[in-house]
């Protein structure tokens, strides 16, 4: 069999933890999983690579009795099992920190840990098993707070004492470190390797390939919900992972042309926001975003780029400052005051990809043609609604961005999450704007994926669209942006021109202090 | 002059099928069904009670002893809200419907149940009047502790209850207890909020939403049975119960889904509710808008929560919404 051949056996004696043979599911029409192969080791770190909606999470799933595959057998240390549900996967020592947090917010971090256990409920002596766990792998929780008080990294964190409480022993994350801030990441690396040393099996999904190559022993590559085989990190490099997990080559490199005759296009200054409960969300921000040129905006994650973007969009309540928007022929009109209709009528468009992916921007109950609607159901000028032109735009968008989809009549809900993002973008950019605003536009995205949207973005620039870019990954921000604005805290702590690699200490400490 | 002595008791006694009623809902609530079916719930409770009685008094002919005489009812009470709950389950969790209109279609269903056995008794007893009178059974619901009657205002006051009375607080008190400090409460807390997590977790939405919302439905047939064998002294009139399976809801809200909350919310809920027949300048006019007053006071709590935003004060999360595990 042409799998088996992939399938790499790195001891002879060594048996592994969980052997997945065959495993197939289908959603409706769409085959997630066609007879994938996995084998997981205890003492290892496997990354499981793939593109967006090439099964991976799926596979997952089955693991940790979500899904119930449709054939395929698992075996766990050589033992078939059957998990149907996730009290088997916890029986058989298996524990998934999901990519959105299976956590219920208005209960205590302990009350959370323990949810779905059996036996008298005490908390007490859960407390007491939490701060055993915390102290030998060094976590931080109160067992006491309330999730919805907490931090994305706290929550993570939560969720995996949940799964070590429960004494699991193969630990799969999802996406784990999508939500992080760099330093929360090497928390949680550091934590992870301590679990590799202390004998537990750890499967992480991922698409940052320096991730893959900092942290895992092997990996495993799907490609279209097959399984296109696995290997020990050190005998391969990110050109060939990508190269499997796309089924192609694929080139690694973001050109940046040289801006063409840049003009002042949206002019910030003094921009002061608070928010509704009086917190300073932005503090005397002031900036120029120019046409032909993309500005990138870098800082820790709630620092005021979502405020800042909304501000310039019209969706946001200002303080003081102002926002001018200057024509070709130099003119220049007050954005602030505007409200977002009359803005996104002058060109400005705004793609803000929010954590949970489909908050802002789409309707996940409707399906895709719809969805490009929103956009454009003004127009026309009969009372009845235009449905072919959105119709061709959806078809486009899903061509041209490669988004997985049954039919562009499908519920937006229904696709990935990386899916989601590319027909979010793929309409704004479509709109043809002249200022181009967009918020984490790769954010969860696969490498593929997020080079089509890189690319996207630059095209954007070369037609002279003053592009605002907030960016999670330095490093991609310093070879896809002309400048860099670095927010800390609300306030502009420094403007990077024709950033370098050599310049990601500098903002590093830029983010975190003003002024660096 | 206001007479306290009398109106305390008279609102003790309109507010047990509320609380009878809202210890229900919330119990419902919290595993995330929203159960709009609960005043017809209440009407079957009610129905099922006299039913139940009916039979008993027909076959005992004046020959009626305590014990069956209140199993009866009971049991009938029981088994038809019982059934209603299930019916509300199969219908939302397990078929997925909308839980807003299968809620409304089960009360429309269980009004129309009610008159339709309640019309069909009075036919066959043949009354010329336009209700069936069960006093014998009621009296037995009446009973009240030997010393109500000994230790005078006290008395008046906390022990001139039937035993329903006591058990709607009973209930509602360990309703409180179970949902804040045991296992199963923070697991149907859990099935309430956040559906996907629970069900992650390994417990089973589908077995504590049928439990939750059977019994919470059994608890609130209970507050129909009390109206009829207790408030009405055994006497059925068809749309003699009103509004009040309503209310019951409106009071889940204003006890922000705390049902120990709701013993003395309850009582506030009832006191408004007959408010007119104790003011002097209300006449039968008024009535109907005096009625109105606990609606006004839910409303108020409602803005008061929202404004406040506290997150242990909303409702459940996914209340309303209907769980599919491979949804994605």
């Amino acid at each position: 069999m042409e799998i088996e051949k992939n399938i790499s056996h790195p001891d002879e004696g060594k048996t592994p933890a969980v052997k997945m043979r065959n495993i197939t599911k289908a959603f409706g029409t769409v085959l997630a999983n066609d007879r994938v192969w996995l084998d997981i080791y205890r003492g290892e770190i496997l990354a499981l690579l793939g593109e967006n909606g090439s099964g991976k999470t799926t596979l997952m799933n089955m693991l940790s009795g979500i899904y119930f595959p449709d054939e395929g057998e698992i075996s766990i240390d050589g033992k078939p099992v059957v998990i149907s549900s996730p009290k088997d996967a916890f029986a058989h020592g298996i524990g998934m920190i999901h990519q959105h947090f299976k956590l219920v917010d208005v209960l205590t971090a302990a009350e959370n840990i323990v949810l779905g256990l059996s036996g008298r409920l005490n908390l007490n002596e859960a407390r007491k098993k939490i701060r055993e766990i915390c102290d030998t792998y060094g976590f931080d929780v109160d067992p006491d707070q309330k999730i919805y008080n907490m931090s994305v990294s706290q929550k993570q964190t939560v969720e995996i004492v949940k799964v070590l409480y429960r004494g699991a022993d193969i630990l799969i994350l999802d996406e784990p470190t999508a939500v992080l801030a760099p330093q929360e990441t090497e928390q949680l690396f550091a934590v992870l390797r301590n679990m590799r040393d202390a004998g537990k099996a750890v499967v992480i999904i991922t698409h940052k390939m320096h991730e893959v190559e900092a942290l895992s022993d092997r990996v495993a590559i799907l490609n279209k919900g097959r399984f296109v085989g696995d290997m020990l990190t050190k005998n391969t490099n990110a050109q060939e992972m990508t190269n499997m997990m796309v089924g192609h080559a694929v080139s690694l490199n973001i050109r940046r042309p040289e801006p063409v005759n840049p003009k002042n296009r949206v002019v910030v200054e003094g921009l002061t926001v608070k928010s509704p409960d009086g917190i300073l969300k932005l503090d005397d921000v002031s900036f120029t975003a120019r046409s032909g040129e993309i500005l990138g905006i870098a800082g820790i994650s709630g620092c005021g780029q979502k405020e800042l973007l909304e501000a310039i969009a019209g969706l946001q309540k200002t303080e003081k400052g102002t926002i001018g928007y200057i024509e070709d022929d130099g003119s220049r009109e007050e954005l602030l005051g505007k409200d977002p209709l009359e803005i996104a009528s002058m060109g400005v468009t705004l793609s803000f990809v929010p954590e949970d992916r489909l908050g802002m921007g789409l309707v996940a109950n409707m399906d895709l043609t719809d969805n490009m609607m929103l956009r454009s159901f003004r127009k026309g000028r009969s009372i009845f609604t235009d449905r072919k032109s959105p119709r061709k735009l959806a078809q486009h968008v899903v061509e041209e961005l490669e988004v997985v989809t049954p039919s562009v009549s499908t519920p937006v809900r229904r696709l990935s999450g990386g899916n989601v993002q590319k027909v979010l973008v793929g309409r704004e950019i479509a709109s043809a704007p002249t200022v181009l605003l967009t918020a984490y536009a790769v954010r969860g995205l696969d490498i593929n994926s997020s080079y089509a949207i890189y690319d996207l973005v630059t095209q954007q620039k070369q037609k002279g669209v003053a592009v605002v870019f907030v960016g999670e990954d330095l490093d991609v921000l310093l070879e896809l942006c002309d400048r860099i604005l670095v927010l800390c805290g609300g306030k502009v702590s420094g403007l990077v021109e024709h950033p370098t690699p050599q310049d990601k200490n500098r903002i590093g400490l830029m983010m975190t202090k003003v002024g660096g | 002059m206001f007479d306290l002595l009398t109106f305390i008791p008279r609102a003790v006694m309109q507010s047990i099928p509320l609380l009878f009623g809202s210890t229900g809902e919330t119990l419902t609530e919290k595993s995330g069904n929203l159960n709009l079916g609960i005043p017809g719930i209440m009407y079957v409770g009610g129905i099922g009670g006299v039913i139940g009685a009916f039979l008993y008094e027909q076959s005992a002919a004046g020959q009626m002893h305590a014990l069956p005489a209140i199993l009866f009812p009971m049991l009938g009470c029981l088994l038809g809200s019982a059934l209603m709950g299930l019916l509300y389950c199969f219908l939302t969790v397990t078929l997925r419907a909308n839980q807003n209109v299968t809620g409304l279609a089960m009360t429309t269903f269980g009004v129309g149940f009610g008159n339709f056995f309640g019309g069909s008794l009075i036919k066959l007893t043949g009354a010329d009047v336009p209700s069936i009178s069960l006093t014998a059974t009621s009296s037995f619901f009446r009973t009240t502790l030997p010393f109500a009657k000994t230790t005078g205002a006290i008395g008046q006051l906390f022990f001139s209850y039937g035993f329903l009375a006591y058990l709607a607080i009973a209930l509602a008190l360990l309703a409180s207890y179970v949902l804040g400090h045991t296992r199963v409460g923070l697991h149907l807390r859990a099935v309430g909020e956040n559906p996907a997590t629970a069900d992650a977790a390994g417990i089973s939405i589908a077995k504590y939403k049928y439990a939750a919302t059977v019994i919470g439905s059994m608890i609130a047939g209970l507050g129909g049975l009390y109206y009829v064998m207790d408030y009405a002294n055994g006497v059925w009139s068809n749309n003699g119960f009103g509004d009040r399976g309503w209310l019951a809801i409106a009071l889940v809200i204003f006890t922000i889904w705390r049902p120990n909350v709701g013993i003395l919310s309850s009582i506030l809920f009832g006191g408004l509710y007959i408010l007119y027949l104790f003011l002097p300048s209300a006449n039968l006019a008024m009535k109907e808008l005096y009625k109105m007053l606990p609606y006004v006071v839910t409303i108020i709590v409602l803005v008061m929560t929202s404004m406040r935003n506290k997150r242990e004060d909303q409702p459940p999360e996914s209340l309303g919404l209907s769980y599919f595990r491979e949804e994605r």
